[in-house]
C-alpha cells in the first residue's frame, strides 16, 4: 500500500502550536508513507490539488490527511481523493486542530502529539478497504413536532412545497404561545390577528395531517426514514363527528375546577373546553381528572346534549404509527417556575419575589393574558386580586435569566423587549398609571427594536430604573418593591399595585425525554443541540432531524419564523434527490465462523440482524447464522463488542483497524 | 524502547489511551478545542461510533501497548445516539473492572466518563483529572513486563533484560 501524508497548517491554527513541518518530515519514517507534505490551508483548492497530484504523480491507493475534526472536513477530502482516483473511505483524518494545537500552548508537546496522531491514522488506514455507499430509499414526507408558530410556519412551508406533513401538537389546539400573548413587538399588531389565519390554513392544507393533543412516543429508523408511533390522547369525542357547536362545554357544569391553561391560570375552564374560542381544531376534550362522570360515573349531560352523538366516554388512547423522511423539532420553551424550586428541577426559584404568595405578582404570560381582548379582563388592565386598575406597576427584568446561583446562565433574549411593550401597552389603557422597569442592561438588538424602547421611554414616559429588585413585601394593600437605582447610586422604595416578573424562558420539561426518544443531543437545560452553531444551527448531529424555534434556545417571533422555515428548506433539500447516500458504515457477519449464538440480536438496537439459514445441496439444514440487514443497521457497533468468536465485524471500525491504532501506542 | 523512555527523561509523562465515542465525548472534545480550552497533551484518542464497539480486549491491548492509563467516554446513559450502545458499555465495565481488580491490576488506571456533546469544560477536566491521577500512579510497568514474560519467557532465560 501507498500512503500519502497531508499535514495542514490551518493558516496560524494548527501552525502556532504544532510544527506541522516536522510532523510531515517524522510521517515520511513511517513504514507504507511513499509521500509526506505539509501546506498552509490543505482544505482549500490549491490544497486539495496537492492532494490530487501527488495521487497521480506517486500512485498513492490511501490518504491521511492530518488537518481539523473529521466532522469539519472529512467529506471535502474524501470528495478530492475520489475525484483523483482514490476510494473515498480509504482516507483518514487526524485532528490536529480540535484535539491538539488548539488546546496545547507547548509546541513540544503538540508536535509530538501530532506525529502520534498522524500515526494512529497511518496505522488505520493500512487496514482500511474501499467501500460505497449504500443508498436507500427516501420517504418524502415530514413530521414536525408541536404546533407553535415554528411548527405551523415549518409545516406550512413543506407543504406549500409539496410534500405530505404530519403536524403533532401536544395540546387539544395548535397556536401555542403566540396565541396567548396580546401585541406583538415591536410593531404592537395583535398576535391572534396575524396567527390565527395561519392556523386554520395549516387545518385546511390538503397536504397536512394535524394530530391534535397527541405526543410523539417512539422513533425507529433513520434519515429518509423514520418509522413515528404517535400517542393520541383520548379526547373522549368522536372526532369526525363533531362540528365544534361548543354546546358540550357551554353546558358542562364543571366550571369551577379547573385553572385555564390558556389564561395561565387567570381564569378557570370547564372540564369540558376548547383552550379558547379560535382553536384549531376546533374541538373540545373532556380533562378527565375533573370530569364528574371519570368520578363517579354520573352528569354525562354534554352527551345528552350533544345532537351529533360525538362523546364517547371509553375512548381510549390510540397508538398510530407515521412512516416520515425527515422530522421537524418545534417544541418551544416554557417559563422558567418563579416562586419555589419544583422537584427534580435545575433550576432554583426566587422566593424573595413572592410570586405564588402574592396574587398581584405575575410573570409576563399572565400580563399578556390581562392586556389581550380575549383574555380574563377584556383587555383592560386589572390586577388579580381585587379586579382594580392598578396605577403603579413595577416591571422587573432578568427575573431568572442572566442569573447563574438560579441555574440559567443564558440571556432569554425577549424581555428586554416585551417588557418595553408591557410598558407601553399600560400607558396606552392607564394614561395616568405609572410605570417603572428595573433592569440591568438593555439589549433590544434587532430591526426597529432599539427605537421601541426609546419609544416607551421617551413618549410613553416608562420609568426605566437601573438596578436590581432585592425584595417585595405587602403592607397595606401595596406591594412594597425595595431596589436599587445603580445610577443614582441610592436605593429605591415603590409601593406598587402590581408587580410583572420579565421571567426567562427555560426549555419544555419533557424536551429532553424526545431528545432521548430522537436520539439527538441537549444542552444542560434541556436546549436541543445544533451540529455547528454557526454554519449548521437547524440541523441536529441526527441526520433527517431538523430543529426550529424556542427548543433551540431562547428567541422571538421573527427568528423562530426564520429558524423554521430553514429547517423547512433543509428538508426540501433531503426529499430533492429520490434516493439517499449513506454512510456503508454497516455491520458484517461472517458465516464461515458464525456460531449462531444470536448474542448480537439481542443487543442490537435496531432489530437489524436476521436468522439466516444455510442448506446443502439436499436442501438439508446446515446451520443458521447472524445476517446484517444493512438497512436498518446504524453502525454502532455494539455486536461487533459482543460476538464471542468474533464473526460479526463493523466495516470502517473493524477489530484489525483498531488494534492497529491500539498497537501504535508502542511507538507513542 | 520503554527503558529508554523512562531513562532519557527525566520526568514522567503518563501516555493515556482514550477511547471516546463519536457523536457525544469527540465531539464533546472538538468543543472544548473549539473553545480554546487547555488541557494536558498526554491523551492519544480513538475514536470508535459509539461505547457499544468498545470490546474490553481494546483495554487489555492499550495496557499491554504502553498505555499507563485508559479512558473511556460517551454519551450519557439515556442519551445515546444509538439509543442503547452506552448502556451495553456501562454493563461490560461494571464486569470487567471486577476481573481488573482480580487480575491484580490496579483499576485507578482505568476510568469511565460520560461527556455530552455540549461537555467541553467536563472534557478538559476529565482528562486533566485522568492525567493527573495516572501521574501519581506513575508508569505502568508491571502489565508489561508480565505479558512480556509469557510471549518471550525464552530471551528472559537467556538473561536478557526485558
Amino acid at each position: 500500500m501507498r500512503i500519502g501524508v497531508f499535514v495542514c497548517h490551518c493558516g496560524e491554527n494548527i501552525g502556532r502550536t504544532v510544527d506541522c513541518h516536522a510532523v510531515a518530515e517524522a510521517c515520511a519514517h513511517f513504514p507504507g508513507v511513499a509521500h509526506s507534505e505539509d501546506y498552509k490551508y490543505m482544505c482549500s483548492d490549491p490544497g486539495q490539488n496537492l492532494i490530487k497530484q501527488a495521487i497521480r504523480e506517486k500512485g498513492l491507493d490511501a490518504v491521511v490527511v492530518g488537518s481539523c475534526s473529521p466532522h469539519m472536513h472529512e467529506k471535502t477530502f474524501r470528495k478530492a481523493c475520489a475525484d483523483a482516483g482514490v476510494n473515498p473511505y480509504m482516507v483518514e483524518i487526524a485532528n490536529l486542530r480540535e484535539h491538539c494545537s488548539w488546546i496545547h500552548d507547548d509546541i513540544k508537546a503538540g508536535t509530538r502529539k501530532s506525529i502520534d496522531l498522524m500515526r494512529f491514522a497511518v496505522e488505520k488506514v493500512k487496514f482500511n478497504v474501499p467501500l460505497s455507499p449504500i443508498r436507500v430509499p427516501v420517504t418524502k414526507r415530514t413530521l414536525v413536532i408541536g404546533g407553535g408558530i415554528s411548527g405551523i410556519q415549518a409545516a406550512l412551508d413543506v407543504a406549500n412545497a409539496g410534500y405530505e406533513v404530519v403536524l403533532v401538537e401536544k395540546e387539544p389546539s395548535i397556536g401555542g404561545h403566540m396565541s396567548q400573548l396580546s401585541e406583538t413587538f415591536p410593531t404592537l399588531d395583535c398576535s391572534q390577528c396575524i396567527l390565527t389565519p395561519r392556523m386554520v390554513e395549516v387545518y385546511q392544507h390538503p397536504k397536512i395531517k394535524l394530530m391534535s393533543y397527541s405526543e410523539v412516543e417512539k422513533v425507529d429508523g433513520f434519515i429518509g426514514n423514520f418509522t413515528v408511533t404517535i400517542r393520541k390522547k383520548a379526547k373522549s369525542i368522536k372526532e369526525e363527528f363533531c362540528t365544534g357547536c361548543g354546546l358540550c362545554a357551554q353546558k358542562c357544569p364543571i366550571k369551577k375546577k379547573a385553572l385555564s391553561e390558556f389564561d395561565e391560570g387567570l381564569s378557570f375552564r370547564s372540564a369540558m373546553y376548547v383552550p379558547f374560542p379560535q382553536a384549531v381544531p376546533n374541538i373540545p376534550v373532556i380533562d378527565r381528572e375533573v370530569c364528574t362522570y371519570f368520578k363517579n360515573g354520573k352528569c354525562a349531560l354534554c352527551k345528552s346534549v350533544c345532537g351529533r352523538d360525538a362523546i364517547d366516554f371509553d375512548q381510549q388512547d390510540r397508538f398510530v404509527k407515521e412512516e416520515v423522511g425527515a422530522i421537524i423539532v418545534a417544541t418551544g420553551y416554557k417559563l422558567y417556575t418563579i416562586d419555589k424550586k419544583p422537584e427534580g428541577s435545575i433550576y432554583k426559584g426566587y422566593g424573595e419575589y413572592g410570586y405564588g404568595k402574592y396574587k398581584d405578582v405575575i410573570d409576563g404570560l399572565q400580563f399578556e393574558r390581562i392586556a389581550s381582548a380575549s383574555g380574563p379582563t377584556s383587555g383592560e388592565i386589572l390586577r388579580p386580586s381585587d379586579n382594580k386598575e392598578p396605577q403603579k406597576i413595577v416591571f422587573i427584568q432578568c427575573v431568572g435569566s442572566r442569573d447563574e446561583s438560579k441555574g440559567i446562565s443564558y440571556c432569554s433574549k425577549i424581555c428586554c423587549m416585551y417588557t418595553a411593550k408591557h410598558a407601553m401597552l399600560y400607558k396606552h389603557k392607564v394614561h395616568h398609571g405609572e410605570a417603572y422597569v428595573f433592569y440591568m442592561d438593555i439589549r433590544s438588538g434587532g430591526k426597529n427594536y432599539e427605537e421601541f424602547v426609546r419609544r416607551a421611554i421617551e413618549e410613553d414616559h416608562v420609568k426605566y430604573i437601573r438596578g436590581r429588585v432585592s425584595k417585595i413585601y405587602e403592607e397595606d394593600g401595596k406591594l412594597i418593591v425595595r431596589g436599587e437605582d445603580t445610577i443614582a447610586g441610592m436605593p429605591v422604595t415603590i409601593d406598587a399595585d402590581l408587580v410583572v416578573l420579565a421571567t426567562a424562558m427555560v426549555p419544555q420539561p419533557e424536551a429532553s425525554v424526545l431528545a432521548q426518544t430522537l436520539g439527538v443531543s441537549y444542552d444542560k437545560y434541556g436546549y436541543f443541540q445544533e451540529v455547528h452553531p454557526k454554519l449548521r444551527p437547524v440541523e441536529t448531529a441526527t441526520g433527517g432531524i431538523f430543529l426550529a424555534g424556542a427548543c433551540h434556545s431562547p428567541r422571538d417571533i421573527p427568528e423562530c419564523v426564520s429558524m423554521a422555515s430553514a429547517a423547512a428548506a433543509k428538508t426540501m433539500v433531503l426529499f430533492g434527490s429520490d434516493m439517499l447516500e449513506r454512510e456503508p458504515v454497516v455491520a458484517e457477519v461472517d458465516p464461515s465462523t458464525c456460531a449462531g449464538c444470536f448474542y448480537c440480536k439481542k443487543v442490537c438496537a435496531y432489530n437489524a440482524i436476521d436468522i439466516n439459514e444455510i442448506r446443502d445441496r439436499k436442501g438439508q439444514l446446515q446451520k443458521v447464522v447472524a445476517h446484517v440487514n444493512s438497512g436498518l443497521c446504524q453502525g454502532c457497533g455494539t455486536c461487533n463488542a459482543t460476538c464471542p468468536s468474533k464473526s460479526i465485524e463493523l466495516i470502517g471500525f473493524r477489530d484489525d483497524q483498531i488494534f492497529a491504532q491500539i498497537n501504535a501506542f508502542a511507538e507513542v | 524502547m520503554l527503558l529508554q523512555r523512562y531513562n532519557m527523561e527525566e520526568k514522567f509523562e503518563p501516555k493515556i489511551a482514550a477511547f471516546v465515542c463519536n457523536w457525544c465525548t469527540y465531539t464533546g472534545a472538538d468543543l472544548a478545542g473549539t473553545s480554546r480550552l487547555k488541557q494536558q497533551p498526554n491523551a492519544r484518542l480513538i475514536r470508535v461510533p459509539c461505547t457499544g464497539r468498545i470490546d474490553p480486549v481494546f483495554i487489555i491491548k492499550a495496557f499491554e501497548s504502553g498505555a499507563d492509563g485508559v479512558l473511556v467516554s460517551g454519551c450519557h446513559p439515556g442519551d445515546c445516539h444509538y439509543n442503547a450502545g452506552n448502556f451495553h458499555a456501562r454493563r461490560r465495565w461494571i464486569m470487567f473492572r471486577e476481573l481488573l481488580e482480580f487480575a491484580g491490576i490496579d483499576s485507578s488506571r482505568l476510568h469511565f466518563s460520560w461527556v455530552s456533546a455540549s461537555e467541553g469544560k467536563k472534557w478538559v477536566d476529565v482528562i486533566d483529572g485522568v492525567t493527573e491521577t495516572v501521574r501519581k500512579k506513575g508508569p505502568f510497568d508491571q502489565y508489561r513486563k508480565m505479558s512480556r514474560k509469557i510471549e518471550l519467557p525464552e530471551l528472559e532465560e537467556e538473561g536478557v533484560e526485558i
